[in-house]
């Protein structure tokens, strides 16, 4: 049994205009304990929908259906209810934007007890204690318990809010593009203890990323996100490798490498709307390798290697790599 | 051919900006029943003030029945002191009440605009002195000045409008001010800015449109504040008293003894019709800054409940 | 002012030598010595308390120069002081010090009246593309809007005819179909070809580029990218472009300047200074650069700490408190630009060690 599986999740925007966009479009994964798994693909792919959902935290427009299993329970089952006892107990999530995720009138100290205290894990000094060790562990002073995060640089600000995704010791934890808006140099602080605490911890990681070369070393497997959908996933190496899917293999060249040579080639073309049916696979409008059957039929992700699946006809009817 | 198109889960984060224009306040109208209910009550007096002349039942200065005479089928609201049918009497207070509110305010909006885009635009000692005089003027008490200033320039309507306009702009002005401030920072300005556009084109072509539905939520909320204080001073005697406005109407009937005589319907009708106003100037003004003012909307993240179904095959069947 | 004395002779060194060594055209863009600063804004106690004013020093003392068809790579992270260079060249700051000539013309204390028909050589690509277009505008009017400014176009149908050429050029094609969009119906790679196309109708010399590609989904940055390359190689232009993107540097950029806390602390050719980096902190930001092959886990050489603030600059090497090789001297000398020896020509580092 995994620690978290994900089984065929759907997420739906209700529009102001009646419409509805299908936003998640039939979601699988699984991920083992000490795992890192990264979630790729251009903005709009339904990558932080997708996390969103496994947190049960989608505004009141969204239709969920699904299953997602923690340790072989489902927590959405019983709605916003029952994802309440596993939310930041059993899956915690780092956000973007690490100021928004904090509470810019409470002092950090504060914002790492209160989960626990929530989750009824500890209270009052044992709490501060247990926030001061994570202060040191994500890099902080444990003397910083008593600032508040506008006293913190970006960098800090995302280690506190590390530091307040670990307070109730969770399994997984949920990182969605927690380096964007960093520099470089802190980019690299952030992923090196995201690393250390997947390894340290055993902590389950979903890095959700639009910047390839950060999952290439981060993450041990990865799946790329088209148009609401996982068009390939697998281990890190045969998707930069070996891509079968044409979206993988044009996401790669796209992405600028400090001492490649070959030209960098931009994917023509724009992620379709989904707000309504798309027939046939939802990348050919920008495939450079689409054929016949790529019209007409919707391909589904089948075995290419081992760990290795691509929802891509090419694939399917030759067997070679696109 | 097909071109893409914004994504729609862009939008929702707030990435695209739909442009305003004249569609705004069809929006605003649209998504809120105290803007269509408070348009409709201004609308209303305008309507009525300007078909006065033509469907008030009598004359609005001559006796045309008994000193308060209680109201009846010839007169529906009786009449005053005069004898002088009321409804007519509030038909023609409305003309002139209105007129000093939209007048005063216009005044208030040219001296608040100007100062609040001037002081936001070119900060700086501009900023400075404008707002210094802003803020004197914002502590003054309003309704003490003006007694003082109306009664040192004499008592005339053309006065009223003036010390009622040169006093209410300062709020405009601040609030004014805080927006250009903002839009003063956005890229588009910059870069028009660094394109060499002078300040007349910046300021003309895109500052100006975007400030317009706020300076037409300040005049609303500022054309009440106007006939209330246009009422006040008529109260207080200020106001030239040959004129008929609904603060006059008030005037008359408290020192002519309406109150003893029992004559109500001298006071109530004026009250109700002054107080209305009001409260559509503000339903409605209140209602398009509320569509302005983004913190007033919902927040993205939200742990209200989503809704959880059973997924049924896939595809158009699913959903 | 402790620092500043020590600090105003650092740029002599004018780094022109590297300009036009490519066989690029003639100099197109000369900065010498350029320094911009800020006061930081006092509290009213301190100002009765008589506090000393302090100031952000943004720009410390670089020079540059930028040959037509070159494009030149200013690299740094945040609060380097990149875009306050392009601020100050943009003449939107005022420099305190140091020179700015455009075409051989010193534009550093032009009044901005004198300066309105110079800005046509001189247009400026912002970073984010969701905002530097008015909501209101639809793309036709975004591209007009250049030309009504500097009176080009005489009639409504020619300015149509240049805006559409210009669009066309910036690779939103076929530009008719374009032309009546407001810019919430266009993605972020279109908004941002729209504003590259509203700075050429102007026919500028030089491009500012302040972070082109950073806001734009990684599929379309390629695009972006290419298209001011080739506008550079093909329309004489020069383009400074300024990124955090070290990889997007060396791969678009023809020669590479490293700002660290307002100085220019490397500069070179772009493959030179990727594959030979000289200086302690190119060596450290080229380190932590991801690597899209996950076999080749690079051992990333990651600095304590995040850059001092402008205000306080440590004195001697301003980069010495974060540096892994620091020796004693560094703290009480200011190294210059120099040519490190057994390096390639045009290769310049400001580092005591090297």
């Amino acid at each position: 049994m995994s620690l978290l599986e994900v089984r065929d999740l759907h997420v739906w925007f209700d529009l102001p205009n009646q419409a509805q966009v299908h936003a998640a479009a039939g979601v699988s994964f699984t991920l083992a304990e000490g795992e890192r798994f990264g979630l790729v693909g251009e903005s709009g792919c339904g990558k932080t929908t997708t996390v969103l959902a496994l947190m049960g935290l989608l505004p009141p427009t969204a239709t969920l259906s699904g299953e997602v299993l923690v340790n072989g329970t489902s927590i959405l089952a019983g709605g916003e209810d029952s994802v309440r006892a596993h939310r930041w107990k059993d899956i915690a999530m780092v956000f973007q934007g690490a100021m928004n995720a904090l509470n810019p009138v409470k002092k950090i100290g504060w914002q790492i007890t209160e989960p626990m205290a929530y989750h009824g894990i500890a209270q009052g000094a044992e709490a501060r204690k247990r926030a001061a060790e994570l202060l040191e562990l994500v890099g902080i002073p444990a003397a910083a318990a008593d600032r508040y995060p506008h006293e913190f640089s970006g960098g800090m600000r995302q280690r506190a809010s590390i530091a307040m995704a670990l307070a109730c010791q969770p399994k997984i934890l949920l990182a969605d593009e927690p380096t964007t808006a960093l520099d470089v140099m802190v980019q690299a602080q952030i992923l090196q203890l995201l690393t250390g605490l997947s390894r340290d911890l055993g902590l389950a990681l979903v890095l959700v990323t639009h910047d390839l070369p950060v999952v290439a070393q981060v993450c041990d497997r990865a799946a790329v996100m088209y148009a609401g959908e996982i068009v390939e996933t697998g281990p890190m190496e045969a998707l930069y490798h070996a891509p079968r899917h044409p979206y993988t293999r044009l996401l790669f060249a796209a992405t600028p490498d400090l001492y490649g040579e070959e030209e960098v080639v931009s994917i023509p073309g724009a992620p379709p709307r989904l707000d309504a049916e798309l027939p046939g696979c939802p990348f050919r409008p920008r495939c450079d390798s689409a054929f016949g059957p790529c019209a007409g039929e919707h391909p589904v992700l089948s075995l290419v290697g081992p760990g290795h699946q691509a929802a891509c006809h090419l694939t399917r009817m030759t067997g070679a790599a696109p | 051919m097909t071109l893409p198109v914004q994504d729609p889960l862009l939008a929702a984060e707030g990435k695209g900006e739909p442009p305003h224009r004249g569609g705004f306040f069809r929006d605003v109208l649209r998504e809120r029943k105290s803007a269509v209910i408070g348009l409709g009550i201004i609308g209303f007096f305008i309507v009525l003030s300007i078909v006065a002349p033509y469907i008030s039942p009598y004359s609005a200065s001559a006796q045309t029945c008994a000193v308060y005479a209680p109201p009846s089928a010839q007169h529906w609201l009786g009449c005053d002191d005069g004898g002088i049918d009321m409804l007519s009497e509030l038909m023609q207070g409305g003309r002139i009440s209105l007129v000093v509110g939209f007048a005063a305010t216009l005044v208030a909006m040219v001296i608040g605009g100007g100062v609040g885009i001037l002081s936001g635009y070119f900060g700086g000692w501009a900023d400075v002195s404008l707002m210094r005089v802003t803020d004197y003027l914002l502590v003054i008490p309003d309704l003490v000045f003006m007694t003082v200033i109306a009664a040192v320039w004499g008592a005339s309507l053309f006065h009223v409008i003036l010390v009622i306009g040169i006093l209410e702009w300062t709020s405009t002005a601040r609030i004014i001010r805080a927006q250009v401030m903002s839009l003063r920072e956005r890229v588009y300005v910059k870069r028009t800015r660094a394109l060499g556009a002078s300040n007349t084109r910046v300021l003309w072509r895109h500052i100006m449109p975007q400030v317009g539905p706020l300076l037409i939520a300040n005049t609303v909320l500022t054309i009440a504040i106007a006939i209330y204080l246009e009422t006040a001073l008529a109260f207080l005697g200020l106001e030239d008293p040959t004129v008929t406005t609904w603060g006059t109407i008030l005037e008359h009937a408290f020192q002519r003894t309406a109150i003893s005589s029992g004559a109500w319907w001298a006071i109530v009708p004026d009250g109700f019709v002054i107080a209305l106003v009001i409260v559509g100037c503000f339903l409605f003004g209140q209602a398009v800054e509320d569509a302005l003012n983004p913190r007033l909307k919902v927040a993205n993240l939200s742990v209200r409940r989503w809704r959880l179904r059973p997924l049924v095959g896939r595809g158009p069947d699913a959903i | 002012m402790t620092g500043t004395g020590a600090v105003t002779g650092a740029g002599t060194v004018a780094g022109a030598g590297a300009a036009g060594a490519a066989g690029m055209g003639p100099v197109l863009l000369e900065v010498e010595n350029l320094m911009t600063r800020y006061p930081v804004r006092r509290g009213l106690t301190e100002r009765f308390t008589g506090g000393r004013q302090k100031w952000v020093h943004a720009v410390d003392g670089i020079s540059f120069s930028l040959a037509r068809g070159e494009m030149l790579g200013l690299v740094g992270e945040s609060g380097c002081g990149k875009t306050s260079t392009a601020q100050t060249i943009l003449r939107m700051t005022d420099a305190t010090s140091g020179s700015i000539r455009l075409n051989g013309t010193d534009i550093t204390r032009l009044s901005q009246q004198q300066l309105r028909p110079l800005r046509r050589k001189l247009q400026m690509i912002y970073q984010d593309p969701y905002e530097s277009l008015d909501p209101r505008f639809r793309v036709q009017d975004a591209v007009e809007e250049p030309m009504l400014v500097h009176g080009i176009g005489g009639s409504r149908a020619e300015r149509r005819e240049l805006a559409i050429a210009a669009l066309e050029r910036a690779g939103l094609s076929p530009a008719e179909q374009f032309l009546q969009r407001y810019p919430h119906e266009l993605s972020g790679g279109q908004r941002q070809r729209v504003t590259i196309a509203a700075a050429l109708v102007l026919g500028p010399d030089l491009l500012l580029a302040d972070e082109p590609v950073s806001m734009l989904d990684v599929s379309v940055r390629a695009g972006v990218l290419s298209l001011l390359d080739g506008l550079r190689r093909d329309g004489d232009m020069g383009i400074l472009m300024i990124t955090h993107d070290l990889s997007t540097a060396a791969h678009f950029a023809d020669r590479i300047a490293v700002m660290y806390l307002g100085r220019i602390v490397e500069q070179g050719p772009a493959r030179e200074v990727v594959r030979h980096p000289q200086h302690p902190y190119t060596k450290a930001l080229l380190s932590v650069v991801p690597n899209r092959d996950p076999r080749q886990r690079s051992t990333p050489q990651i600095l304590r700490g995040e850059t001092p603030n402008p205000i306080d600059i440590p004195p001697g090497c301003r980069f010495q408190p974060r540096c892994p090789i620091a020796a004693d001297r560094c703290t009480s000398e200011d190294p210059l630009l120099r040519h490190p020896a057994a390096t390639a020509p045009g290769h310049e580092a400001a580092c005591l060690l090297v």
